[in-house]
Formats: C-alpha cells, sequence, structure tokens
C-alpha cells in the first residue's frame, strides 16, 4: 500500500511540476514576444547574435549539408535502381532536404552549436548576478539577453536551411551525376517539375518556427538557470534535449497538417 | 584607533530607507523573520550577520529584486512593495549596486562597464560619458584599464570597476554586497578608504552587507547585526563594538564558545 501512495505521490508531483513548468515557459515566450515589438529596440546585440547565431554556423551547416546529401543520394539511388526509376534521384534528393532533413538537421545542428552557447552564457550572467545588476540599473534583461536571440533565430533559421539545402542537393549531385554516372540534367530537369512553392514554403515555416523554438527554450533554461557549475551544465544539457525532442515532435505535427 | 579616523555622523535626518516588518522564506524555511530598520539620509550603514543568515537576501529586497512575504520598504516615501514595474524601475534610478562578485559584464571592457548605465539609462552624449566614464575610473585608480576586459584584471580592480559602475550615474544610495570578499587585508583597506572618499565626494545613503569585522567599524555611522532573521543588535561602531549583548559579543569576537550555535 505505500509502495502504490509513494508511487501516486511521485507520479503527482511530477506531473504538477511538468504542468507548472510549461505554464512559466509559456508565459516567458509571450513576454519575450512582447518585447519584441515593443521599443526601444537593441540593433547592435541584434547584430551580434545574427553574427554569432548565422555566421558563425556556416561552416558546420555546409559540411553537415553536404554530407546529408551525399548520403541521401547513395541511399536513395539504390532504392531507386531496384524499380529501374533512377531518374528521380534529383527530385527525391530536393524534396526529402526541402521538406524535412534541411529544417530538421540544420536547427538541430544549431541547437548544438549556438543553442547550448546561449543557454551557458545566460546561464553563468545569472549567476554571476549580472542579470541582477540589469534590474538593479532598472534596465529590462529581457531586452537585452532574450528578444536579440529569437529575433536572430527567426531571421537566421530559414538562411541557414536554404543554404543547407543548396549544399545538400549538390551534394547529391557529387554522388549522384558524378559518382553513380547520372545525366546532370535529369538531376535538375526532373527537380524543377517536381518540386513546387508549397515545398518551400513549407521548409521556410518549419525552419521559423524551429528557431523560435530553439531560442525559447535555450533561453529560457538560461535565464532561470540553477545555482553553481552544476546548475549551468544541467540547464545546457537540458535544453539541447529539450529543444531536440520539441524540433522532431513540432516537426511531425507540421508534417502531418500539411501533407 | 583604527586606520581610518573616526567617522562623524554628518547626516540630514530624514529617513532615506525604512523598513517595516520584513518576512521573507524560501521552501519553507524563514531567512527573515520581520526586520525593521531605519536608515538616515546619507547615512553610511553596516549589515552584518553570519553566513547564510539573509543579508544579501535582505539587500534584494531593497532594490526589489526579491519581493517580501510580508513587511514594507519605503524608499524616500515610496512603498517598494506596493508597486509596479515601471513605477519600480524609477525608485531603482536612484540605486547603485556593488555586487558581490562586481558582476561585470565580461563581454565588454571595463570602460563600455561603467559606461553601461550611462548609455542604456541616462543615454547621454558620446563626449559626456567619455568624461564621466574617465572621471569615475580616475576615482577608483583605474585610469589606464579601460581598454581590459573583466577577465584580465584582478579581484580588487574588477571591485573597483564596480564601484566606478556603480557611482557613475551619482546615485542616491548605493548598496554594497561584501565588497571585500577574498581580497588580501591591503586591498580590504583600499576598497574601505575608497568607500569613505567616494561617499565623502558624492554623499550617497550607504549600505554595505560584509564580515570585515573590526574593519568596518572605522568606515560606518552605524552598525546593524543581522541574526536569525532579525536584527538583533544596532548602534554607532563603538556600541557594538563594547555590547553587552552575549550574541554580538560572540559574534564580533569570533569566539567559539557562546549563545550562537556554529553548524
Amino acid at each position: 500500500m505505500k509502495i502504490l501512495e509513494k508511487f501516486i505521490r511521485n507520479v503527482g508531483s511530477k506531473t504538477i511540476f511538468f504542468i507548472r513548468m510549461t505554464g512559466h515557459m509559456f508565459i516567458f515566450l509571450i513576454t519575450s514576444f512582447y518585447y519584441v515589438f515593443v521599443p526601444p529596440f537593441k540593433f547592435r546585440l541584434l547584430l551580434k547574435q545574427i553574427m554569432f547565431m548565422g555566421n558563425k554556423s556556416l561552416l558546420v551547416i555546409c559540411l553537415i549539408g553536404s554530407f546529408t546529401g551525399m548520403v541521401l543520394a547513395l541511399q536513395i539511388f539504390y532504392t531507386l535502381s531496384k524499380f529501374g526509376s533512377e531518374a528521380m534521384l534529383g527530385p527525391a534528393v530536393a524534396l526529402s532536404l526541402i521538406r524535412e532533413l534541411g529544417p530538421v538537421l540544420a536547427a538541430l545542428t544549431v541547437t548544438g552549436r549556438a543553442g547550448s552557447a546561449i543557454t551557458a552564457e545566460i546561464g553563468i550572467m545569472r549567476i554571476t548576478e549580472q542579470v541582477d545588476a540589469l534590474v538593479s540599473m532598472a534596465l529590462n534583461p529581457m531586452r537585452y539577453l532574450i528578444v536579440p536571440n529569437i529575433i536572430a533565430a527567426i531571421l537566421v533559421f530559414p538562411l541557414l536551411t536554404a543554404i543547407f539545402d543548396v549544399v545538400g542537393i549538390f551534394g547529391g549531385y557529387v554522388v549522384g551525376v558524378r559518382l553513380l554516372d547520372l545525366s546532370s540534367g535529369t538531376y535538375f530537369s526532373q527537380m524543377k517539375q517536381y518540386i513546387d512553392i508549397t515545398d518551400i514554403e513549407i521548409g521556410i515555416y518549419k525552419s521559423i518556427s524551429f528557431g523560435i523554438i530553439v531560442s525559447w527554450v535555450c533561453c529560457y533554461k538560461g535565464y532561470y538557470t540553477k545555482y553553481g557549475a552544476k546548475g549551468v551544465s544541467q540547464s545546457t544539457t537540458e535544453a539541447v534535449v529539450l529543444s531536440s525532442i520539441l524540433i522532431l515532435v513540432w516537426d511531425y505535427f507540421l508534417g502531418a497538417v500539411y501533407l | 584607533m583604527g586606520l581610518f579616523p573616526r567617522r562623524g555622523i554628518s547626516v540630514r535626518f530624514f529617513e532615506m530607507i525604512e523598513i517595516v516588518d520584513l518576512h521573507k522564506s524560501f521552501n519553507g524555511q524563514q531567512v527573515l523573520k520581520g526586520i525593521n530598520l531605519k536608515i538616515a539620509n546619507k547615512e553610511l550603514i553596516a549589515v552584518i550577520g553570519r553566513s547564510g543568515g539573509g543579508k544579501s537576501v535582505f539587500l534584494r529586497h531593497l532594490i526589489g529584486i526579491l519581493k517580501p512575504d510580508k513587511g514594507r520598504i519605503i524608499i524616500e516615501d515610496v512603498d517598494i512593495t506596493e508597486i509596479g514595474s515601471k513605477e519600480l524601475d524609477s525608485v531603482r534610478q536612484k540605486f547603485g549596486v556593488v555586487f558581490q562578485g562586481g558582476a561585470l559584464f565580461d563581454s565588454i571592457t571595463i570602460y563600455d562597464n561603467v559606461a553601461f548605465p550611462l548609455r542604456e539609462k541616462l543615454k547621454l552624449d558620446k563626449s559626456k560619458i567619455k568624461e564621466l566614464v574617465a572621471n569615475a575610473l580616475e576615482d577608483v585608480g583605474l585610469a589606464g584599464a579601460e581598454k581590459k576586459y573583466p577577465a584580465e584584471i584582478s579581484g580588487g580592480m574588477r571591485k573597483r570597476a564596480a564601484l566606478a559602475r556603480a557611482l557613475v550615474t551619482e546615485p542616491q544610495i548605493v548598496l554594497f554586497d561584501e565588497p571585500t570578499t577574498g581580497l588580501d587585508p591591503i586591498l580590504l583597506h583600499s576598497i574601505h578608504k575608497l568607500i569613505i572618499d567616494m561617499h565623502k565626494k558624492y554623499s550617497f545613503t550607504g549600505v554595505i552587507i560584509t564580515h570585515d569585522i573590526p574593519e568596518i567599524f572605522d568606515v560606518v555611522d552605524r552598525v546593524a547585526f543581522l541574526y536569525d532573521g532579525r536584527i538583533a543588535e544596532i548602534g554607532a561602531p563603538d556600541e557594538i563594538r563594547n555590547s553587552a549583548n552575549p550574541i554580538s559579543r560572540q559574534f564580533i569576537t569570533g569566539s567559539l564558545e557562546g549563545p550562537i550555535e556554529i553548524f
């Protein structure tokens, strides 16, 4: 009986904690969006975050994009060759990248590279009282620490995704055309025929929503970090794990809505 | 006779800060159990007490970073526990805070740190900012360190830079959260001297949270001893130094024998 009671208590307290945290996170998101639209705006900080999140992620995005395209081309070519439809390689690679893999993998990459750094930086600012210092100067920490990250993510994620897609398609081209002897014309002309503007729109919408998710979760976890080095490391891990899970769940949800 | 000449209380007698029956608890543990304290305009007061005794929690209430469970905090006739965030921000304009570790923004230089409140809060023009920052850094002996980042300077220099940042806007009230923690005795005295000099120059109302006993007795006008969530004793430094209260005596002498439980 005691074990059952303990079990129910545990489930109850975890559920209450989960609901509370979810509510707290949504209030944080709504507050952040309020400051996104209400001046004064911090353009210099925004540019700095665009540079950090976008420019400095370029190399890793290109690297992962190219190999994703190459692997995709190899696997899809193998499958298509069983049905004798190798000509469809171009559209298959491009569609997979533009609708799914581009937005998702670009978002996961930026989460690992920039998201974790954002959580750690804000977390350290919290535990070293730099956030309190802003408050004591009658300045709103949201404007300085959160809003620039959210706007930068909304601007940068679609651009990085577009670069990921283009590099991935060329990665597929290298494998399909140069290694597997598909004609270059077939690879691109079929792509043109099968890819619709709505596919590109879906990719863009997804990447914008992923940008909001990553910046929201990573900023929240940093802003409410627990004290000490352990607190910051825990927040950083939680931020990356939660962002990644939410990206995949939200991707499925959007995929189900748009299909 | 201490290191510094004794300070006379030359304050104008109206209350800048009044704390009434301040209570605060965290996760069911009561940290502040009814603090009552009046701090006069231009007075320099030290709050001493045990580590983990709620001194920093008390300080955070003064600037509205923490909200009390019960009680009132009146800053120049405004009860900050009853006002909205906009009004609270206007009260915060009166404050400068020197945080325990300095709380300098580590991604910008010392110059930008000191210039930060002038740029963001007061929105002054560049030449005026340059002049004020140069003066503030000169005051704290940091002229020449403008281009350095907080990570590139020593702990003592960071504290002085934090003091410069807190004072550059010439606030009416300055809060010091353990401004000398982790410093050697010479640096400790240099920071104390700096506080006295700056107090003379800017005439602010100062609240210093500290463990520096007996050194702080030569710096402040009054000492408040925070014990068990309440002000156990308050008075001029000499009164506290010669206190008959066994709790105060034990704390000041650092004796292991007495009414205070060690752990």
